[in-house]
C-alpha cells in the first residue's frame, strides 16, 4: 500500500474490515457529524464539487454534479444503488475495497442517502465474488446493530435501509441500467436513455448509481475537506485512485495513488517489469480502454485528462501491462472473445458485430487471415461504435481499433506469414510465473 | 405542439411525440424492424438511426423524443451509413435464401435489404444456426431467420397478457423461445406471425402453400364473435389460403383472434355440404335445388293448411347474416308463424316482454380505453370475446381500469382483476342483489323501489360483493357487462334487471358482450318470436310438426343438444340449411340444403357496438352451394309469398335494417318477477357450461389446426380440489357424470370453479348426452 492511501489505509489485516476497527480509524465520523449538525445536502454537494471527485467506475462523471440531479423533493421512494458489479477484465479494486473496508462504502452510501433523500439502497455485488458478498452482508448487520442503518439513524429522524444483492456474473449488469433491470428481477439488458435513472430508475423511481470506490471516497472527502482532497490530485482530477495493476509486472495488485502520479512510478511500485523484460503496451483503464504503446504510456500521468489526451481512458483504473513476449493478435483475440460472450444480445450492432470481430481476429491468429481483414475489422468496429444502446458496443470496438492502429505491423505479419511475430516459445516463456 | 424539421420539411408534432411519430405524420418513411406502433419501444434493432443536429452520434428515431426546433435528417450520408451498417449486421447471420423462405415477397428484411443491403456479403465466417422451436399447431418457427427484434416477445407480454415468449441467452447466442418447452397457447397467438418482420414466425397451416403475389386480397368480416373483426381473406384459384387482419382502429386494430385467423381451414373440410340432399325411407340421396325447394314448399304449405303457422318453427344460428335472418323471419311470418328465434343457447326469455330494444355493448370499443371501472357478470371473457378482453387488459395495465367480476368461474384472464365474487350459478342473482345493496350503501343512493324488498340484509352482503361495489363506486366512467354465461343463465332476465340496477347506482353504462357475430343483429331484423310466438326453448319443449333449421347444429348449438336432437328427430319435417354435413344433422333432418359459409356469400353482421358491416363473397361457391339469402328468397317464391323479389343482397339488407340501428339499440329492461331459486338436489353439483372458443360455431369446430390447440382439448369435469376430495376422486381420474344422460370424463382440479359446482364444457360431442347447459349433475368415481 502506498503512503498516499485513504481508502486502503490501515485496511490490511484480519479484522480491519470490522466496524470496530473502521471506527477506530475515524470511520463513521463524517456521518455522525452530518447528523449531529444536520448538514444541509447542498453543503455536502458543494464540498464534493470542490473535491473534484469523479466517478470511479469508468466514466469519470463528476459525483457532486450527479448527486445534484436527484429531485430531492420527489414524493415517494428514491433509490440509491452501489455498482459493485465489477466485471471488466483487469479490474479488481472494488473487490478489495469491499473485502478490506466495506464500512467506508456503507458510510458513503448513507451520506448519499442523506444528501439525496433516498429511502432505500442496494449494493449490487458481482456474482463471482460470493465470499465478498457474504462479508458485505455481515458488515451491514454490524451497521444495523450499531444504529447506523435502518429507522432513525443515530437517533435522528433520518431513516435509510441498505441491502446487498449479488448478481450472477454477467458483465453487462455492470452497465447501470442493466444493473437496475437485473435488480428488478429481469434479464440484465441496458435501457434506452433518456430517461436517465435520476428521473426513471429502479422500479421507475428516481435513482442514483455510483461505483463502490466513489462511495468509499465520500467519507474521506468530508473528513479532510474537498479542498484538501482536490490537492492530493490535479485540478479536475481530485483525490486518490486505486489502480489495479496486472500482467507482466513483478507485484500485481491494488495500489492507491494520487491522481496525476506518473505511470513509471506505479510501475516501480509494482516491482517493475517481470524478469527485466521490455514494456510493450499498456491498457490503462480496463479491457475496454484503447491500448497504448510503451512509448506513449511512459510519458503519461495517471489521471482522467492526461490518459484521455493520450488517446485512451483512465476508466476504472485497471492497468494491464504487457511485455515484449506478448502477441498482440492473441491478446486481442482474448479481449474480443470476452466482448462477444458478454454482449447482451439486445441491439443489433453489438449482438452481431462482436461475434464478427471475434471470428475475424481468431482467424488471423490461427494463420487464416486474408488481405483486407484489417480494413474489415476497422470498418466493422466503426459500424458498432456509437450505434448501440449502451457503451458495451464501444467497449468492444475500442480495443480492436487501438490494437490494429498501434500494432498494425504485427497484425500484417500474422496475415502475411500465417504465424506470430513473437515466436511461440518466447510467448510461453513470458507467461511463466516467476519473479 | 412542437415544431420539428425532418429532411427539410417543417412538421408540427404533438408533445411527447418521437421522431418516428413526427416522420409518420409527414409521410416520411424511416426504415425499422423492432418498432411497432402498438408495442412498447425497444430501440434495439437500430435500423431507424437518423442524424440529429448537434447529436454526436446517430439516434434511433423510434425512441428519440421530439424537442422544439429539432432538425433531423433521415437520409443524409451519416444516417444512411448507420442504417446500412445495421443492415449488414442483420444479414450476417441471417440465411440468404429468400427463394425457399415462406416470408419471401412479404418480408420487411428482404424489402429493406434492397434499399440498404450490399450486393454481396463481406461476412466470410461461419453462420450461426438455431434449432427450430415447437410453438404449437398454429405458429411455425424458423429460428435461424430471427433478427431478435423482440416484437413477438413484447406482443405476448403486452397484448396477450402473459410473456409466453422470451429472449434467452446473451449476445449472438440470444434466441427467442417459449418457457421450457411449452407451446404458445394464447387465443391471440397468430398475431406474432403478422408482427414478425422476417420469416422466423410463419403460419403453420399456410406456409409453403402459396406466394403472397399469387393471392387475391379481399375484405371480409369475421363471422365468429360479436366484435366482427375486419379481415383480409386471401384466395388463390378461388380457394381461401389465408386470413389476415384488416386494420380497423375502432374494432380489432391490427389484431385477430386465432379463431378469426385460422377457421378458414374448415372451408376445405370433407364435411362441406355441396349438394342438396333428401332422406327417403332412411336413405339419403342428392337432389336438384328445384326438387328440394318444391318438396319443401309443398310440405310447408300442406302443414300450414292443416295446422296453421303455429305448427312450424324456425331456429337460426346467431352466426347467420342479417339478410338470412331477415328473409327467414319474413318467410315464417308469411306462413303465419311467429315461431322464430336465433338465441339457441338461451333459457330464460322473460325479458322479451319488457326489453327496451336490441341488446348491445352499450358503448363503443374505443370507449373501453377511458373506463375507470368495469364489472363483468357471468362471462368467460378471455375466450368468449378475446379482442374485447384485450382492450380491457390494455386499459387495465396502461390506464388503471379496475376490472371486477361476478360469476361461477375465475379462470385466468391475463389481466389484473381487482375484485371477484366467485359464486355458484344458483347464487348469481343474490350476488348481484348484494352488490346493488353494497353500492347503495357506498354511494348513498337508493335502490329502485320494486327491487328494494329483494335486497339482502346488510349482514348478508359478502366481502366480495362489497369489494365489487367499491371498485364501481370509485370510478366516474364505469360499465357493467353481461357475458354469455349470464345471458344463457336460467334466470337471465333477473340478472339483466340487477345489472341494470347496479349500472344505475354506479352511473355505469350497461352492456351485453354478445355471443356471436349477429347477436345484436338478430334482434334488429326481428328474428325473435312476436306476439304468441314460441322462443327457442319453447319450440323444443313444445314440439312442432316442422322445423326450419338455419346454420345451426342441433346437438352442439343449443342449450340442450340432446333434447333438441330428440325433438327434431320426431318432427314430421325438418329442413336444415347448413354449410356442413354431420351425423346429428342427418339424424334430425329430412332435407339438407347446402348454403354458403361467409366466404362464399355476401352478407352483413351487426356487431356488439351496433355497427352494420357488409362483406362480399371472396371465393366462388363449391358444388351446388348457394348463398343462404338466395335460397330463402327463392323458397319465398316457391311458397308464393309476397315481398320476395330482391335482386341483390343490398336490397335485402336495406329492407332488413330499414328502421335504422342506433335508435333501436337499448339495454333497458322493465320489471321481471322474482323466480324461485331452484334448490340444488342433494348430492349433486351445479353445472357450469362454457362454450369453448374453438367449438362455438360449425366453422371453428371443423378447422383442423384450431382443433389441435390447447383450447380445443376435450371437455373435462373441472372442480375445486376440495370438491374432488369430498367425492373421493383424484385429479386425472375418470368420473361418471349424470345429467339427463351420463358421460365419462376426466376429473380436473380447478380452483377457478365456484364451490358446489362442476365446470363441463358444452358444444362438444363428448358432453351432449348431459343435456341442458344448466342444472344439477351427479359425479361419481368409476
Amino acid at each position: 500500500m502506498s503512503a498516499h492511501a485513504l481508502i486502503l489505509a490501515g485496511a490490511g489485516g484480519e479484522r480491519a474490515w470490522r466496524l470496530q476497527d473502521y471506527a477506530a480509524r475515524g470511520g463513521y465520523g463524517a456521518l455522525r457529524r452530518i447528523i449531529a449538525e444536520k448538514t444541509p445536502p447542498e453543503a455536502i454537494i458543494a464540498e464534493l464539487k470542490t473535491s473534484g471527485l469523479r466517478g470511479r467506475g469508468g466514466a469519470g462523471f463528476p459525483t457532486g454534479l450527479k448527486w445534484s440531479f436527484m429531485p430531492y423533493a420527489f414524493p415517494g421512494d428514491k433509490y440509491l444503488v452501489c455498482n459493485s458489479d465489477e466485471g471488466e477484465p483487469g479490474t479488481f479494486k472494488d473487490r478489495d475495497i469491499l473485502r478490506c473496508n466495506p464500512h467506508a462504502v456503507i458510510e458513503g452510501m448513507i451520506i448519499g442517502a442523506w444528501v439525496m433523500g433516498c429511502t432505500r439502497g442496494y449494493n449490487y455485488i458481482h456474482g463471482e465474488i460470493f465470499e465478498i458478498y457474504q462479508r458485505f452482508e455481515e458488515a451491514l448487520e454490524e451497521a444495523r446493530a450499531a444504529g447506523l442503518l435502518g429507522r432513525n439513524i443515530l437517533g435522528s429522524d433520518f431513516s435509510f435501509e441498505l441491502f446487498a444483492h449479488h448478481g450472477y456474473g454477467a458483465y453487462i449488469c455492470g452497465e447501470e441500467t442493466a444493473l437496475l433491470e437485473s435488480l428488478e428481477g429481469k434479464k440484465g439488458q441496458p435501457r434506452f436513455k433518456p430517461p436517465f435513472p435520476a428521473s426513471y430508475g429502479l422500479y421507475g423511481k428516481p435513482t442514483t448509481i455510483n461505483n463502490t470506490e466513489t462511495f468509499a471516497s465520500v467519507p474521506f472527502i468530508l473528513k479532510m475537506g474537498g479542498e484538501a482532497f482536490l490537492d492530493l490530485g490535479k485540478p479536475n482530477n481530485g483525490g486518490t485512485k486505486i489502480f489495479s495493476i496486472s500482467g507482466h509486472v513483478r507485484h500485481p495488485g491494488n495500489y492507491e495513488l494520487n491522481l496525476g502520479t506518473p505511470f513509471p512510478e506505479l510501475l516501480a511500485m509494482a516491482g517493475g517489469m517481470r524478469a527485466g523484460r521490455k514494456l510493450k503496451a499498456v491498457i490503462p483503464g480496463g479491457s475496454s480502454a484503447p491500448v497504448l504503446p510503451a512509448s506513449v504510456i511512459m510519458d503519461c500521468t495517471l489521471d482522467f485528462d492526461a490518459i484521455s489526451k493520450a488517446g485512451s481512458m483512465l476508466g476504472s483504473g485497471a492497468v494491464i501491462v504487457m511485455d515484449e513476449t506478448t502477441c498482440m493478435v492473441r491478446a486481442l483475440e482474448r479481449l474480443s472473445y470476452f466482448y462477444h460472450e458478454e454482449s447482451c444480445g439486445q441491439c443489433t450492432p453489438c449482438r452481431e458485430g462482436t461475434g464478427w470481430l471475434y471470428r475475424v481476429v481468431r482467424r488471423i491468429e490461427r494463420g487464416l487471415g486474408k488481405p483486407g481483414d484489417l480494413d474489415l475489422l476497422h470498418s466493422v468496429a466503426g459500424n458498432i461504435s456509437g450505434r448501440t444502446i449502451c457503451a458495451l458496443g464501444d467497449a468492444a470496438a475500442g480495443p480492436v481499433q487501438s490494437f490494429v492502429k498501434h500494432f498494425a505491423d504485427e497484425f500484417a505479419y500474422h496475415i502475411e506469414n500465417k504465424k506470430c511475430l513473437v515466436p511461440p516459445l518466447v510467448q510461453e516463456a513470458g507467461s511463466q510465473i516467476y519473479m | 405542439m412542437l415544431e420539428i424539421e425532418i429532411d427539410g420539411k417543417t412538421i408540427q408534432a404533438p408533445d411527447g411525440s418521437t421522431v418516428m411519430d413526427a416522420a409518420a405524420l409527414a409521410g416520411i418513411y424511416i426504415p425499422h424492424f423492432c418498432y411497432h406502433k402498438k408495442l412498447s419501444i425497444a430501440a434495439s434493432c437500430r435500423m431507424c438511426l437518423v442524424q440529429v443536429e448537434k447529436a454526436p452520434k446517430p439516434l434511433p428515431a423510434c425512441a428519440t423524443p421530439v424537442t422544439n426546433g429539432m432538425r433531423v435528417w433521415t437520409h443524409s450520408e451519416a444516417a444512411v451509413k448507420a442504417q446500412k451498417g445495421v443492415m449488414e449486421f442483420l444479414l450476417i447471420n441471417h440465411p440468404l435464401d429468400c427463394p425457399v423462405c415462406d416470408q419471401g415477397g412479404e418480408c420487411q428484411l428482404q424489402d429493406l435489404a434492397v434499399g440498404y443491403g450490399g450486393a454481396h456479403s463481406r461476412y466470410r465466417e461461419e453462420k450461426r444456426v438455431w434449432i427450430n422451436k415447437d410453438l404449437g399447431p398454429l405458429v411455425a418457427s424458423d429460428a435461424s431467420r430471427c433478427i431478435n427484434c423482440t416484437r413477438c416477445v413484447r406482443f405476448t407480454a403486452e397484448i396477450g397478457g402473459l410473456m409466453e415468449l422470451g429472449q434467452a441467452f446473451r449476445g449472438d447466442h440470444a434466441e427467442i423461445m417459449t418457457f421450457m418447452g411449452r407451446a404458445l397457447d394464447s387465443e391471440l397467438s397468430g398475431n406474432v406471425i403478422d408482427l414478425c418482420p422476417v420469416g422466423a414466425l410463419t403460419s403453420k397451416p399456410f406456409r409453403f402453400s402459396a406466394r403472397t403475389w399469387e393471392l387475391s386480397r379481399r375484405r371480409s368480416v369475421s363471422p365468429h364473435d360479436s366484435l366482427g373483426a375486419n379481415l383480409i381473406v386471401q384466395t388463390k384459384h378461388d380457394v381461401v389460403r389465408r386470413v389476415l387482419p384488416f386494420n380497423n382502429e375502432r374494432l380489432n386494430e391490427c389484431w385477430l383472434t386465432d379463431k378469426d385467423r385460422f377457421s378458414y381451414e374448415a372451408l376445405a373440410s370433407e364435411q362441406r355440404l355441396t349438394l342438396p340432399m333428401m332422406c327417403e325411407r332412411d336413405t339419403w340421396h342428392t337432389v336438384s335445388w328445384q326438387i328440394a325447394l318444391e318438396f319443401i314448399a309443398s310440405a310447408l304449405q300442406s302443414i300450414t293448411r292443416e295446422q296453421g303457422g303455429q305448427a312450424l318453427g324456425a331456429l337460426a344460428s346467431p352466426h347467420a347474416t342479417i339478410e338470412e335472418l331477415h328473409l327467414l323471419q319474413k318467410l315464417m311470418r308469411g306462413l303465419g308463424s311467429e315461431n322464430i328465434d336465433f338465441r339457441l343457447r338461451q333459457r330464460d326469455f322473460r325479458g322479451d316482454a319488457v326489453r327496451g330494444g336490441a341488446p348491445w355493448l352499450g358503448m363503443s370499443v374505443v370507449d373501453i380505453h377511458d373506463l375507470h371501472s368495469l364489472l363483468v357478470i357471468g362471462s368467460f371473457l378471455r375466450k368468449d370475446a378475446p379482442l374485447l378482453a384485450q382492450k380491457v387488459r390494455h386499459s387495465a395495465y396502461r390506464h388503471g381500469l379496475r376490472v371486477s367480476a361476478v360469476g361461477p368461474n375465475a379462470e385466468d384472464w391475463r389481466m389484473p382483476v381487482a375484485a371477484r365474487a366467485l359464486v355458484a350459478p344458483s347464487a348469481m342473482v343474490a350476488a348481484l342483489a348484494a352488490v346493488a345493496a353494497a353500492l347503495a350503501e357506498e354511494t348513498g343512493r337508493t335502490v329502485t323501489e320494486r327491487l328494494a324488498r329483494r335486497l339482502p340484509a346488510a349482514a348478508d352482503i359478502s366481502g366480495e360483493a362489497r369489494a365489487v361495489a367499491q371498485s364501481l363506486a370509485s370510478g366516474e366512467k364505469n360499465a357493467v357487462w353481461l357475458g354469455n354465461f349470464a345471458v344463457q343463465h336460467p334466470r337471465a332476465a333477473e340478472l339483466h334487471l340487477w345489472a341494470q340496477e347496479i349500472a344505475r347506482l354506479s352511473g355505469a353504462a350497461l352492456g351485453f358482450i354478445g355471443e356471436a357475430a349477429n347477436s345484436t343483429g338478430g334482434y334488429l331484423v326481428g328474428a325473435v318470436p312476436g306476439e304468441g310466438g314460441l322462443d327457442a326453448r319453447a319450440m323444443i319443449e313444445s314440439p312442432r310438426r316442422a322445423y326450419l333449421l338455419f346454420g345451426a347444429e342441433p346437438d352442439l348449438d343449443f342449450a340442450d343438444g340432446a333434447a333438441t336432437v330428440a325433438t327434431l328427430a320426431r318432427a314430421q319435417l325438418v329442413v336444415a340449411a347448413s354449410a356442413f354435413d354431420s351425423p346429428a344433422l342427418r339424424q334430425a333432418a329430412d332435407v339438407l340444403l347446402p348454403i354458403a359459409p361467409f366466404t362464399e356469400t355476401p352478407g352483413t353482421f351487426v356487431n356488439c357496438i351496433g355497427e352494420a358491416q357488409s362483406f362480399n363473397a371472396v371465393a366462388r361457391s363449391r358444388g351446388e352451394v348457394r348463398p343462404g339469402w338466395k335460397v330463402l328468397r327463392v323458397l319465398g317464391n316457391f311458397l308464393e309469398l309476397p315481398g320476395f323479389d330482391h335482386e341483390d343482397f343490398e336490397s335485402v339488407r336495406d329492407e332488413a335494417l330499414a328502421g335504422g340501428i342506433p335508435a333501436r339499440l337499448d339495454n333497458a329492461i322493465g320489471d321481471v318477477p322474482e323466480a324461485n331459486a331452484p334448490v340444488p338436489r342433494a348430492g349433486c353439483l351445479q353445472r357450469i357450461a362454457d362454450v369453448p372458443i374453438h367449438f362455438a360455431d360449425p366453422l371453428a369446430r371443423r378447422a383442423p389446426s384450431l382443433q389441435k390447440t390447447a383450447d380445443a382439448a376435450p371437455p373435462a369435469a373441472r372442480m375445486p380440489a376440495a370438491m374432488l376430495a369430498e367425492l373421493g376422486v383424484n385429479a386425472g381420474d375418470r368420473v361418471r357424470v349424470r345429467g339427463s344422460g351420463a358421460v365419462e370424463l376426466h376429473a380436473v382440479a380447478d380452483e377457478g370453479v365456484a364451490p358446489g359446482c362442476v365446470r363441463i364444457a358444452a358444444a362438444h360431442a363428448a358432453t351432449v348426452a348431459l343435456g341442458p347447459m344448466h342444472g344439477d349433475l351427479s359425479v361419481e368415481r368409476i
